[in-house]
């Protein structure tokens, strides 16, 4: 039995999001009646290249950059790979990589096959990460070396919100003449980017992550830029990215970088409510709950909360007997036998790691999800806990 | 998101026989909350060796609870000498199948259904007496060759899925193999279907992967008038050269990746890299 979206409280906006209507509204005409090229020589192919360029613009002012600085891709991965291996083409002498502990399997992956796969030429620093899973700009410092080509950074971490300094990262690496990405796909059109006031190069996006459809993202590459394309092919981007452009999505994914913006403050106020409501009320009536991530230097719409001695998987089915959608960074949740990377590396007790359960919202939650939520919970996890062998005497 | 079958769905929503038996005659502790499950069994026998009433706790994901449910259902009214014959394959059938990574859950039961008959009839697990293999997991070398034995296991990957054993840190892999080969019948040597990769010696690799020039590669090369020479082994780094007809050829490059590096992946070691010495 399939479940319709108005059945579920969906809190996993971190895995995706829904489209929002008005960017199927402005995609429906490119799927239906403008079906032209872009690149052709006609009004019927051109009108459909005009479409791309005011998205090019929509998503450039939600980045505070120039649309010449917008690459379209097909995904965040694709944006991350392309980024990180121009960036040791174009510095073929070097071939230190900086990164952290903490990032997505789009980076994380990237960097650990480039150091076993690629002729042993690349090796890689990966930053650890505090308690709270905050860095350590010091140790930042300390790795840079002669030999590094780029440095790869995430503005906001997936599973539990925490944000980096980027910025200020990306400005000690420019003045070490490094180039510096950021995977920024958490972090886009949740809170202000102003790029053209930073040293960033590189930044990765993803349409799906900001109610716009899956398979579309892009790379922002700053002017002036030393590139080396990804997707050899056509001249389409100007040469930087091969392939007839994925039109329909580009144009949603600029619609709903415009509502981005115009939604800015309701992300920060409303859903930043919401989302403190939720977990104050869970890390309060819950005993042994404990929050993951630095209080306050997150993203507005994620809580990360663990509930020791039960397990995260055990949790989210239980959720799912009510129709709730979020994520576990529990083992079993995986796939693989073992927690989550991320958890693991802030140091988060196995008792608690198993137990985690990321909630991330969207400014389509209501009070009366976070309610229900609130209402619902405890008792799940006070079910879980009388079959706990863990739990007795606690 | 896992495929469970309305038997797992239903014990896992609705466990059975939750809690610990008073005074029980027998308790079985398994698993522990680092690996991420764990199950403490306890059960009543009678005077007719009957075991007549079970209850367990089990921390863990839906799989591993709705196992130790389905267990004590089983196990309610069931001989001793039955219940000492119960496999996790018995468990996993009684739920109409378990996903495949998930069969671990099922061995989970069945090991704590034996410490609980272990702690009741006084005996010495003999499983605990096996060496450990999986350190990562406490996995012994006789609950992974009762693994395989048991279900037929053809793969590393297997038997972590059923025992776990190797799905840490990844250290154990070579001596997984090892048991994997020794316990299957004429499978050592042979490819097993699951990557191969990490911990094997320097020695070791030379030998295999010479074998699979001279077996494989060298005959396959020679059919086209080329040939192929082993040059040296550093690390992952496998150089050859390539002679004959292959020398000169405009898609030696495409040979050397494509056929020699793949071959000697499948069958020696994934991270290989082959290059031509120039």
């Amino acid at each position: 039995m399939a479940v319709l979206p108005d059945q579920v409280i969906y809190m996993d906006n971190n895995a995706t999001t829904r489209i929002a209507p008005e960017v199927v509204d402005a995609m429906m005409p490119y799927l239906t009646q403008f079906y032209g090229n872009p690149s052709s020589m006609y009004t019927f192919g051109g009108q459909v290249g005009q479409a791309l360029n005011k998205a090019r613009q929509e998503i450039a002012d939600l980045l505070g950059a120039e649309p010449g600085e917008i690459v379209f891709t097909s995904c965040g991965t694709e944006s991350d790979s392309t980024a990180i291996l121009s960036a040791l083409q174009t510095n073929p002498g070097k071939n230190h990589l900086v990164t952290t502990k903490v990032e997505h399997p789009a980076v994380k992956n990237l960097c650990d096959n480039l150091e076993s796969f690629t002729g042993r030429k690349h090796h890689v620093t990966r930053l650890p990460v505090a308690a709270d899973g905050t860095l350590d700009l010091q140790r930042f410092k300390e790795s840079l070396t002669d030999d590094t080509a780029i440095v790869s950074v995430m503005w906001a971490n997936n599973e539990t919100g925490v944000l980096f300094p980027v910025e200020e990262m990306a400005e000690i690496a420019r003045e070490c003449g490094i180039l510096f990405h950021t995977d920024a796909v958490q972090a886009v059109g949740k809170i202000p980017i102003k790029l053209r006031e930073t040293a960033i190069d590189f930044l990765s996006l993803s349409g799906h992550k900001l109610h716009a459809p899956k398979g579309v993202g892009v790379l922002y590459v700053r002017k002036g830029t030393p590139y080396i394309p990804f997707m050899n092919g056509g001249h389409q981007e100007h040469g930087r990215r091969g392939g007839t452009e994925n039109v329909a999505s580009i144009v949603g994914l600029g619609r709903a970088c415009a509502l981005a913006a115009e939604k800015m403050a309701e992300e920060n106020t409303r859903v930043r409510a919401l989302r403190d409501k939720l977990e104050r009320g869970l890390l309060g009536t819950i005993p042994k709950s404990l929050l993951n991530g630095h209080p306050s230097q997150r993203l507005p719409n994620t809580a990360n909360i663990s509930f020791e001695y039960v397990e995260g998987e055990a949790i989210l089915l239980h959720m799912n007997q009510h129709n709730i959608c979020a994520s576990s960074g529990s083992a079993c949740t995986s796939g693989s036998l073992e927690p989550s990377h991320v958890l693991r590396a802030m140091g988060v007790p196995f008792t608690a790691a198993h137990g985690s359960i990321r909630f991330s919202l969207s400014i389509y939650n209501t009070e009366q999800e976070v309610d229900f939520v609130l209402a619902t919970l405890p008792g799940i996890i006070a079910k879980l806990r009388t079959l706990s062998p863990f739990w007795e005497d606690k | 998101m896992w495929e469970y079958t309305d038997k797992v769905q239903d014990h896992f929503i609705n466990p059975r026989n939750v809690g610990e038996i008073e005074n029980a005659d027998g308790v079985g502790n398994v698993g522990s909350i680092a690996c991420g499950d764990a199950l403490r069994l306890t059960i009543r026998v009678d005077e007719n060796q009957v075991i007549t009433d079970a209850k367990f706790k089990t921390f863990g994901c839906a799989s591993a609870i709705a196992s130790s449910s389905m267990l004590t259902e089983m196990l309610k009214g069931m001989k001793l000498e039955d219940a000492k014959k119960l496999t996790n394959d018995d468990i996993a059938k009684a739920l109409g199948g378990l996903p495949k990574e998930k069969m671990h859950c099922s061995v989970m039961g069945r090991e704590a259904l034996e410490a609980a008959i272990a702690d009741y009839t006084g005996a010495i697990l003999p499983m605990a007496q096996g060496e450990v293999v999986c350190e990562c997991f406490g996995v012994t070398d006789l609950e992974i060759i009762r693994a395989i034995r048991e279900n037929a296991l053809t793969s590393v990957e297997d038997i972590t899925h059923f025992t776990k054993a190797g799905g840490g840190c990844g250290k154990c892999e070579g001596k997984l193999r090892a048991l994997l080969a020794e316990t299957v019948e004429g499978a050592a040597g042979e490819p097993t279907g699951a990557p191969k990769k990490k911990r094997m010696t320097t020695l070791e690799k030379i030998k295999r992967i010479e074998e699979v020039i001279e077996r494989e590669i060298k005959p396959t090369l020679k059919k086209d008038g080329g040939d192929i020479q082993l040059v040296d082994v550093d690390g992952d780094f496998v150089t050859v050269s390539l002679r004959g007809a292959c020398a000169n050829c405009y898609s030696s490059r495409t040979t050397l990746k494509e056929y020699v590096e793949r071959k000697l992946r499948e069958q020696v070691l994934e991270s290989l890299i082959v290059e031509e010495d120039k």
